[in-house]
């Protein structure tokens, strides 16, 4: 079955995505959107029934760390790359209004 | 007659746990610290960076999850939700969601003289955001990541509660246990520990539930309270004027004791949980249940047992007591130390809850070292100070933590044993008041009591009382 | 002596005969990179002073014996989403345009430990979403046998720039074929290992579950000795298997030692490095050599399998059946991943931020709108739309079970076969343009790469020959997880057959007279390519 995506799923696509798309890019998205999705419903044809989905291919368990402080000021290195900001703060717009 | 509505609650609480480092990362947990000093590229969301899970985290919350009669989930991931907000350096938070560490547990609470059971619907392990500071100056706000990656528990409780103060006896019951854990020390006000509320009205006796809303930004009981109030008054005052209630989160201003809807567009709530990729699953067997298990220091119930049967104090001052892990860690600490436990509980049940009532303060917040209290009971018992003399000095090691002995001898508190001196007093007692005396060799023995108490009065305290009175019956 | 020409292992050796110093080496490298990046475009960075200034320590540590490995002193070239300190590191993105990590990858660390000298950072698909190299904001990266042609993607840069030998060996990543393809498409030997085998950390992540870092190379040999430094079981890592102690229960039939205990794979890969299959048992999947496949591909590496049979290995065609769901449940789970893993590049914390925004929420639209280029925001859309609620369960969860299938499906010939043999792509590479305009059949050239992925497997691409446009044909043997010796076991036989064929264009070039002045750059360091 042919899949449809209609204007709203894009615009709430790109608001869950946090992407803007231009008129010709929303038109874009919708036609590769659909035959995507088109092309990955022939995993419909497959009986999965029973089968337990794998997200790990291999069966490791029960990787942890030590609750062991070895923490230095990271502050340098973390802002190191910062677009903007003050007082050894990301600075961002305001979040609250 | 006008319609009765009953408030339905569940409470959704944030938990701190008391790790030394993150849940993901070995920087430091601790409170405070200059901007992004306690950070790292993990806890920044760095790219290339990749999370390993703190082991004690999975311990704390498997403890939680026995002491509040929790399932232990013993096959248990980690999801990730996936939302944009700055104080979530990854715009994904490590949470759990389809299957978290434990289920369907309960904890029992009293409000009044009824016991009822609150169930636990879920808990799961997630790390916390970061802070934002809103620069008022030129309108942006600061991001500072010290506490992104601290290491949470979130216990969703059931919709069991019916008033705010079946929620503050939940929250205390909550907090006690955590804290006899040591899992976290529950601050409030450090936010340690918080709560969104959920909250819905329905009339009396229908059996479906109202639409709910969810308050955020409670950060006191009393805020609590409040919010439970206002919430549910306005939620009625929407029905009785026909209107609906909306599901929606809202966020609680405690200083205008009104709550506003937090939704924007922006905020589609949709949160797109899938597995952690980058985490592997924990299989929690039966041996490391029981290791846990028997780690598990002695909780309230066992504590107020005991505490009847070794140290022979009243049930209500157990209760008190180990009402708080901080008061019950004094209690024994100071009587170890004394081996005077009814007179260390007598300090604890008076005047601290007294101090601790004038202070508006929690038990958590006592600071002072149980040997200053221990001291201060030797003190006393051994006629050195009397007791008007020793709550003086008890306020003092209250307020700071002073050392009892020091403090008394510095301050020339020691009561005065001195017959002579003594003598020179009472002499002046006697003769100041006839008419006492004349009572008291009339057979008054309360007229005794008047002149002992002119005569302490006269040595600014320092009496010992046991000497005065018996100095006095051989002089009159 | 033509020091360019030389593999890592034999450049190496050299450097530890003093027949050739590390500065040398490095120079070399340096030089060509000169001489034909203006053509190639391989690089999106190249740090001369840096390369010296490494090459002169650990000429040291060589001279005074702490260095003593077969990779120190030679120089490597790191695909540029594998983070190194101090050095930019974009992902052939806008996004990342002015990124310097912190910090430097596991498998960087442990190539440098080695005494290996990076002299720069490869040119990639925008965030290894790509087949091509052409979505990299910083140009395309052109293939060395032909310079009208891609090098296939998305280490394209990595691949072209071992085949231009602008350096001994490079470092990529593989989340759906990203080693293999460009491999086969510019005649180096490429390994994707085992999920696991390679730290993950420092890699910039496409799709977590998939993504391995990986050596590519001009031949087995090195490979296997690359492999071998990048390696390890690493703390920071939690899904880093320790191969020193895990034990994977098909591994476990072919320990020797007796008793009926299982062995763990370990990480010796030079070990395996015989030239010898006899009575190896080889599966050739029949679905892989039909429709879709071109016919001087399908010839060439049908020749080189004959060659394998004749060297004593026990060829048989067999059904590996759901290969067609590998793409669509890729495709899912990729994406879904990347829609998660690329929501950190907001303009917040590093990387690009647009400069006029209103408020939050524009300003992290404006951002990635502007920061991500097109097959980029193509995945996270889908990605997101595929995990949003209501749509979970049909496209997540069933992409999930279908991966538990495919993988079910391999275990099942890894009882049979000890390794399968399939082509690296359906053709060689295609010209330059020809590939973005339908990304569906571009996705659809990834159909005998992806599903290794999946289930987790090595994969190794090989040259074995040209077609009749002169490009290159490579073929991949994928092995059982953990069995990487078998591959690179005979990936070696077959190589002992044949010799290493050079890109025309490097003959012409060392025909050519040597630029004068090559090593007189000035600059800061960096060589940044421009945007096409």
């Amino acid at each position: 079955m042919a899949n449809k995506i209609s204007d709203e799923t894009i615009e709430y696509v790109g608001i869950l995505a946090k992407l803007e798309l231009s008129g010709e890019e929303k038109a874009n998205a919708k036609a590769d959107m659909e035959k995507m999705l088109d092309y990955i419903d022939t995993l419909n044809e497959l009986d999965t029934e029973g089968i337990e989905p794998m997200s790990h291919v291999f069966p490791v368990n029960n990787v942890f760390r030590e609750d062991a402080a070895s923490c230095i000021d990271g502050s340098e290195d973390t802002l190191a790359n910062a677009p903007l900001k003050k007082e050894n703060c990301f600075k961002v717009p305001k979040t609250i209004g | 007659m006008a319609k009765q509505y009953e408030t339905v609650i569940g409470l959704e609480v944030h938990v701190e746990l008391a790790t030394k480092t993150k849940i993901f990362c070995s920087c430091s947990t601790e409170f405070g610290g200059a901007p992004n000093t306690h950070t790292c590229p993990v806890c920044t969301g760095m790219p290339g960076s990749l999370p390993v899970l703190n082991k004690q985290v999975v311990e704390y919350a498997v403890a939680i999850g026995l002491a509040t009669d929790c399932e232990i989930t013993r096959v248990c991931k980690f999801d990730r939700k996936n939302y944009f907000y700055p104080d979530n350096p990854q715009n994904y938070q490590i949470s759990q969601l389809y299957l978290p560490i434990a289920r369907n547990g309960y904890v029992e609470i009293e409000v009044g003289d009824t016991k009822k059971r609150v169930r636990i619907h879920e808990m799961h392990m997630e790390e916390d955001a970061g802070k934002l500071i809103h620069d008022e100056w030129d309108d942006t706000s600061l991001v500072d990541y010290n506490r992104s990656g601290v290491p949470l528990v979130e216990i969703v409780s059931e919709p069991d509660m019916r008033s705010a103060d079946e929620v503050i006896a939940y929250l205390e019951k909550l907090r006690m246990i955590i804290q006899y854990l040591g899992a976290s020390d529950c601050k409030l006000q450090e936010g340690s520990m918080r709560a969104d509320v959920n909250l819905s009205v329905r009339e009396a006796g229908t059996k479906e539930f109202g639409t709910r809303t969810e308050m955020k930004n409670l950060n006191s009981f009393k805020a609590i309270a409040r919010a439970v109030e206002g919430e549910r008054e306005r939620q009625i005052e929407l029905l009785e004027a026909g209107k609906a209630v909306v599901q929606e989160t809202r966020r609680w201003d405690d200083n205008k004791e009104f709550s506003y809807a937090m939704r924007s567009k922006e905020d589609a709530q949709d949160y797109r949980y899938f597995p952690e990729p980058d985490l592997v699953p924990i299989i929690i067997e039966d041996e490391w249940i029981e290791k846990i298990r028997s780690r598990q220091p002695e909780l309230q119930t066992e504590k107020l047992k005991r505490y009847r049967k070794e140290f022979d104090i009243p049930e209500y001052d157990a209760k008190i007591i180990t009402g708080s892990k901080s008061m019950a860690d004094i209690f024994e600490a100071a009587a170890a130390i004394c081996g005077k436990p009814k007179k260390v509980s007598n300090w604890l049940m008076v005047e601290t809850l007294r101090l601790l009532k004038d202070h508006n303060m929690e038990p958590e917040e006592i600071s002072f070292a149980p040997e200053n209290l221990a001291k201060l009971v030797d003190l006393t018992e051994a006629g050195i100070i009397n007791n008007s003399v020793a709550k003086e000095v008890f306020e003092k090691i209250f307020l700071e933590n002073i050392d009892p002995r020091v403090y008394v001898e510095e301050h020339g508190l020691k009561t005065v044993n001195d017959e002579g001196a003594l003598e020179e007093v009472l002499k002046k007692v006697i003769a100041d008041n006839p008419q006492a005396v004349e009572d008291y060799r009339g057979g008054k023995e309360k007229a005794l009591g008047a002149l002992v108490g002119q005569t302490m009065k006269a040595m600014r305290g320092k009496a010992n009382p046991g000497m005065v009175n018996q100095k006095l019956r051989e002089m009159i | 002596m033509d020091i360019k020409s030389l593999t890592a292992v034999e450049l190496g050796k050299k450097i530890r005969a003093k027949e050739i110093s590390v500065a040398e080496a490095v120079k070399a490298s340096l030089d060509q990179i000169e001489r034909v990046e203006k053509d190639v475009h391989s690089f999106v960075s190249v740090d001369r002073e840096g390369a010296l200034k490494r090459a002169a320590r650990v000429q040291e540590q060589i001279d005074d014996g702490r260095l003593t490995g077969p990779l120190a002193g030679v120089p490597a070239a790191i695909k540029d989403n594998i983070c190194t300190k101090d050095m930019l590191t974009t992902c052939g993105s806008r996004m990342l345009e002015n990124f310097k990590p912190t910090f430097t990858a596991e498998a960087v660390r442990n190539l440098e430990k080695a005494g290996a000298v990076v002299i720069g950072k490869t040119n990639m698909d925008e965030f290894a979403m790509g087949s091509t190299t052409e979505t990299s904001y910083y140009g395309v990266t052109r293939n060395p046998w032909n310079l009208k042609h891609v090098p296939g993607g998305s280490s394209g840069g990595s691949c072209a720039a071992v085949a231009a030998e602008e350096c001994p060996f490079a470092l990529g990543s593989d989340t759906g074929g990203s080693i293999r393809q460009p491999s086969s498409f510019c005649g180096v030997v490429g390994i994707k290992p085992t999920y696991g085998t390679v730290s993950r950390y420092g890699l910039i992540a496409y799709g977590s579950s998939l993504d391995q870092i990986g050596p590519i190379a001009k031949d087995v040999t090195d490979c296997a000795a690359i492999l071998e430094v990048i390696a390890s079981h690493d703390p920071k890592d939690s899904t880093s298997i320790d191969r020193r102690s895990y034990v994977h229960a098909p591994v476990g039939k072919t320990c020797s030692g007796g008793k009926g205990e299982v062995c763990p794979a370990g990480y010796d890969f030079t070990g395996a490095l015989t030239d010898d299959v006899a009575g190896m048992r080889i599966g050739i999947p029949k679905d892989y050599f039909g429709k879709g496949l071109d016919a001087e591909v399908r010839e060439k590496i049908l020749e080189a399998v004959r060659t394998l049979e004749e060297r004593g290995a026990v060829v048989e065609e067999f059904d590996l059946r759901l290969v067609q769901y590998a793409i669509p449940a890729y495709y899912v789970i990729a994406s879904a991943e990347a829609s998660s893993n690329l929501s950190r590049f907001d303009g917040v914390k590093y990387g690009y931020r647009t400069e006029d925004y209103e408020g939050l929420h524009n300003m992290y639209k404006k951002t990635r709108s502007e920061g991500f280029g097109a097959e980029v925001k193509r995945r996270i859309m889908l990605g997101s739309f595929v995990l949003s609620s209501g749509y979970y369960d049909a496209y997540y969860l069933k992409a999930l079970r279908t991966k538990a299938l495919i993988k079910q499906e391999f275990d099942r010939a890894f009882g049979k076969y000890d390794v399968i043999i399939a082509p690296a792509s359906p053709t060689t590479a295609p010209e330059l343009g020809k590939s973005l305009s339908d990304p569906l059949k571009m996705y659809l050239g990834d159909i005998y790469t992806i599903s290794v992925n999946l289930a987790g497997l090595p994969g190794i691409s090989i040259p074995v020959g040209t077609d009749s446009k002169g490009l290159p044909v490579g073929m991949q043997i994928i092995g059982n997880c953990f069995e990487e010796k078998k591959i690179i076991r005979a990936a070696y036989t077959l190589e002992k057959t044949r010799s290493y064929e050079r890109p025309g264009m490097i003959n012409n070039l060392s025909e050519r007279k040597e630029p004068a002045g090559s090593r007189t750059e000035k600059g800061d360091g960096f060589m940044k390519g421009g945007r096409a």
